[in-house]
């Protein structure tokens, strides 16, 4: 088999580099190079909670209309789906992606006994427990652990951020969380890290915390590095919004065009915890979501990889049917996601819009849960074992 | 190999307090551990002085809106005045707290108010109520296991974040219920769902009213029968708690996780089981455990010396303990606490800090190896913390909540700490150490492992251009390695 000229360099370095290493580091990834075709997830959490009714807009429903007198967004001003819902106006480039088959949308997504505190119900989302489980492990990390099993850089999973969150968090292995590739590797590059990380003997067993914390400098060091390194191998010439998560965005997309083996991207946008005077800031966030997100799949589109990566979008909960006294809305439950990739086998309106007639104390009620739609990325979209990683066996959903 | 006082004194005070402090680095090797205990509890024994953070402007405002008649002149932007007042005190008592830590003498008292809040955690935006929860864990945290517990139990703080307001006859909120067993007692799988059900009825009627005063009401109170943990009759919540307390399983479940905290993560069965029977019989004092701990002659024991990984809050005060520093402006100590993911006074969730290799992730840890550079001045905090969406803490809005609809958070640069490190307090202990023996001598006060092979690294970088730029530069290094993360 013949080893392409860049490859053959990471290699190389990588061979020199683990003389100096550790023993913990020496065992070899046998996955390190990515074939072409290699899906991706990109995770795109909304934080604060997203009124979606507002998001995905009933707009031929009176209740809708008559619970938000001022606060409901008129038919005409929607960017229509189908005849009975629309878009958020500052939605335009997800309509394109739905009219194009591009998207899904998966309406009353939630679990049972919905907490209404944002960071228990964040936590919910990211650990995967249920609602009366407190697990300090994140889906995506024992996703990892599982992909990361004495690898040397945990790279599969990258937080787009400067602190990691619980979701990136596994029982043996932790994501990176990486703003932006040079600062970080301008950080681990101190000559000082270097020296002592070069100096460190490894003289105790592994279970040591010393050990432990040196195992995870150094998976810094080298992660920070590979990370760089790919980040420059095929860097996006598209034009981004320049907004943290257009820049966001367009380092993922440097990345998914690079040979780097990562798998699952995790980017947040906030804060949509609209009590007071919600339509001005839902839309000044949509409006950022939009652009970053058109430049994206554009960027996909025009470089053949829409197939390749499923983005989807969630928040810890959605908002109350009812708006209140300040043009706001308060915590609610259930919740709407939108699915977007060139590879959906289930496009458009995936079930059906939430009922406004069966509502739970003022609450939607959840239909769909969201450890269903995990499950099936997981076993469909990345062929884990999700029963695993989720302690739990989920429903399998059909729009991959 | 023969342990020095000196080591022992280190340890026993990274584990009983916040570090040592720079002006007892010459007076660690002169006493036996035995007696730095016996001070250390000395100093911790008084009663502790009430912390208030809240202003006269915010006390009259918050008793307006407890009257309510006054309450009804107060207009929407005068009531989310008054919570945004709260949420800034609450940040007020936080580093008021944190500076606690750092400067008392009360080590033992501040660590076990540490624990104690980490054990019961919650989470409450009312200042008052945070206020008068933390004063429970301060003045209870050295003494009767069964006050403490009550005292939590019927703290406005502990009522609101776990639900008792909404806790009726007839309509039963299990939450309380629920984790005083599962988190704060007895451990997961040492009762049953019926149990939680019928305790939960029991506890209907314990409120609390605004000011933070415990209320029971009788009138939502369910005084039928019920059975809870084998016990049969029309039981009240002070009788669970009882029926809890005469279980040794909540013994040994306290007592594993103060071995645990204070210890060693690994736990040593015979020896926690041995501490849980005399934990029980002592009618649960905590001050008599403790010093059972600190007094053994296993806790001084190499395998526990050095185990723990320290917590973002041991980390930040256990700096500014051994190099006393002024801070120009304090909030960048909230965003460390943040962005390192111990915020005082805002856990997780109702389990508290899981702790351990849990703290550890490589954003967590590389900030944590460029922290003494940040408090020398050489270094910017451009790291951005989470936002907080949790300023509504889950709780329904009357009104009197809100959140402004623009950006909570800065979103650039947090710029440098300007930190005045009193340098002159920390060399003079060093005042006598030779120059070739001074890299040992720091590295000796700093660590609690053995680290030869930094000492490579320090020789080769440090600034030996005078002997205090030698002291500063050596210590910075040898605080921003993975050793020091240790205690």
């Amino acid at each position: 088999m013949l080893i392409k000229r860049k490859e053959f360099l990471q290699i190389g370095s990588l061979a020199t580099a683990s003389f100096m290493m550790p023993k913990f580091l020496k065992a070899f990834e046998s996955n390190a190079f990515v074939p072409a075709g290699n899906k991706v997830v990109v995770v795109l959490q909304l934080s604060g909670g997203n009124d979606g009714l507002n998001t995905v807009i009933p707009v031929r429903n009176d209740i809708y209309y008559r619970s938000r007198p001022s606060l409901g967004i008129k038919m005409q001003q929607a960017a229509t789906l189908t005849d009975e819902v629309a878009l958020n106006p500052a939605l335009s480039a997800f309509k394109t992606l739905y009219d194009e088959g591009n998207m899904a949308i998966l309406n009353n997504v939630g679990y049972p006994n919905p907490d209404r505190s944002h960071f228990r119900s964040m936590d919910i989302w990211h650990s995967a427990s249920k609602s009366n489980e407190y697990w300090n492990t994140g889906w995506v990390g024992r996703y990892l652990d599982a992909q990361c099993s004495g690898c040397d850089r945990p790279t599969q999973a990258l937080e787009v951020d400067d602190v990691l969150s619980l979701a990136l968090k596994g029982e043996q292995a932790n994501a990176i969380a990486v703003k932006d590739p040079r600062r970080l590797y301008g950080t681990s590059n101190e000559k000082f890290f270097k020296d002592i990380m070069k100096n460190h003997k490894a003289d105790h067993h592994d279970e040591e915390p010393i050990d432990y914390l040196y195992k995870t400098m150094s998976q810094t060091l080298s992660s920070a590095d590979y990370i760089f390194k790919q980040s420059r191998l095929h860097p996006t010439g598209a034009t981004y919004p320049n907004t943290d998560l257009g820049n966001g965005f367009k380092t993922i997309a440097s990345l998914i065009f690079s040979e780097i083996n990562t798998k699952v991207y995790y980017i947040s946008l906030g804060s949509f915890d609209t009590h007071v005077g919600q339509e001005a800031q839902q839309t000044r966030l949509f409006t950022q979501m939009n652009e970053a997100v058109k430049a994206f799949t554009d960027d996909l589109k025009k470089n053949g990889r829409m197939q390749d990566v499923l983005l989807f979008t969630f928040s810890e909960f959605g908002r109350r049917v009812t708006q209140n006294a300040s043009n706001g809305t308060d915590h609610g439950t259930a919740n709407n996601m939108f699915l977007i990739s060139g590879g959906l086998k289930q496009k458009g309106m995936l079930n059906a819009m939430p009922d406004l007639t069966d509502l739970n104390e003022g609450d939607l009620k959840y239909k769909v849960d969201f450890k269903d739609v995990y499950a099936t990325i997981l076993s469909k979209w990345l062929t884990a074992d999700a029963d695993k990683i989720l302690s739990g066996h989920y429903n399998m959903l059909d729009f991959i | 190999m023969e342990i020095s006082n000196q080591l022992k004194n280190q340890h026993l005070m990274w584990r009983a307090g916040f570090g040592p402090a720079a002006e007892q680095l010459n007076d660690l090797d002169k006493y036996s551990p035995a007696k730095y205990f016996k001070a250390l509890a000395k100093a911790s024994a008084n009663e502790p002085v009430y912390i208030n953070v809240a202003s006269n402007n915010l006390i009259s405002a918050f008793e307006n809106l407890q009257d309510a008649g006054k309450r009804k002149n107060l207009d929407e932007m005068q009531r989310r005045e008054i919570n945004r007042m709260m949420q800034a005190a609450v940040k007020d008592l936080n580093l008021y707290w944190l500076k606690e830590m750092i400067s008392t003498g009360a080590q033992l008292r501040e660590k076990m108010a540490f624990f104690w809040h980490g054990h019961f955690a919650t989470r409450e935006r009312n200042i008052f109520h945070t206020q008068l929860l933390l004063q429970v864990f301060r003045k209870h945290g050295l003494g009767s296991f069964r006050n403490l517990l009550k005292e939590v139990s019927q703290s406005a703080a502990m009522i609101n974040f776990l639900n008792n307001q909404q806790n009726r006859k007839g309509h039963p909120n299990e939450n309380f219920a629920r984790e005083v067993m599962e988190l704060f007692t007895l451990g997961r799988g040492n009762y049953t769902e019926t149990d939680i059900k019928e305790a939960a009825r029991a506890f209907t009627g314990w409120t609390a009213n605004g000011t933070g005063d415990f209320v029971f009401r009788n009138n939502f109170h369910d005084d039928g029968n019920k059975t809870v943990l084998g016990k049969s009759g029309r039981l009240t919540g002070d009788d669970i708690l009882n029926i809890i307390l005469e279980n040794r399983q909540t013994s040994r479940f306290i007592v594993q996780k103060i071995y645990c905290f204070f210890v060693n993560d690994i736990v040593d069965d015979k020896l926690v089981n041995q501490l849980a029977d005399k934990f029980y019989n002592s009618n649960y004092d905590i001050g008599n455990l403790m010093e059972t701990i600190f007094t053994s002659d296993w806790f001084y024991s190499m395998k526990n010396i050095g185990a723990r990984i320290k917590s973002p809050v041991e980390l930040l005060a256990g700096i500014q303990r051994m190099i006393p520093m002024t801070l120009e402006n304090d909030t960048p100590l909230l965003n460390l606490q943040k962005i390192l993911g111990q915020q005082l006074l805002y856990p997780p969730n109702v389990a508290g800090w899981p702790g351990g290799k849990a703290w550890i992730d490589s954003s967590t840890l590389m900030m944590r190896l460029r922290i003494p550079q940040m408090f020398n001045d050489k270094d910017e905090l451009n790291v951005a913390p989470k936002q907080d969406d949790d300023t509504m803490m889950g709780q329904k809005t009357d009104g009197t909540a809100a959140v402004p609809g623009k950006e909570v958070m800065p979103k650039k640069r947090y710029g440098a700490i300007n930190a005045k490190i009193n340098w002159a307090q920390y060399t003079i202990s060093y005042d006598k150490v030779k120059r070739e023996n001074l890299l040992d001598n720091i590295r000796n006060n700093l660590f609690q492992v053995n680290a030869s092979n930094v000492e490579i690294t320090v020789n080769k970088d440090v600034d030996a251009s005078s002997r205090e730029a030698f002291i500063k530069s050596a210590t910075i290094q040898l605080m921003s390695t993975p050793e020091y993360q240790l205690c």
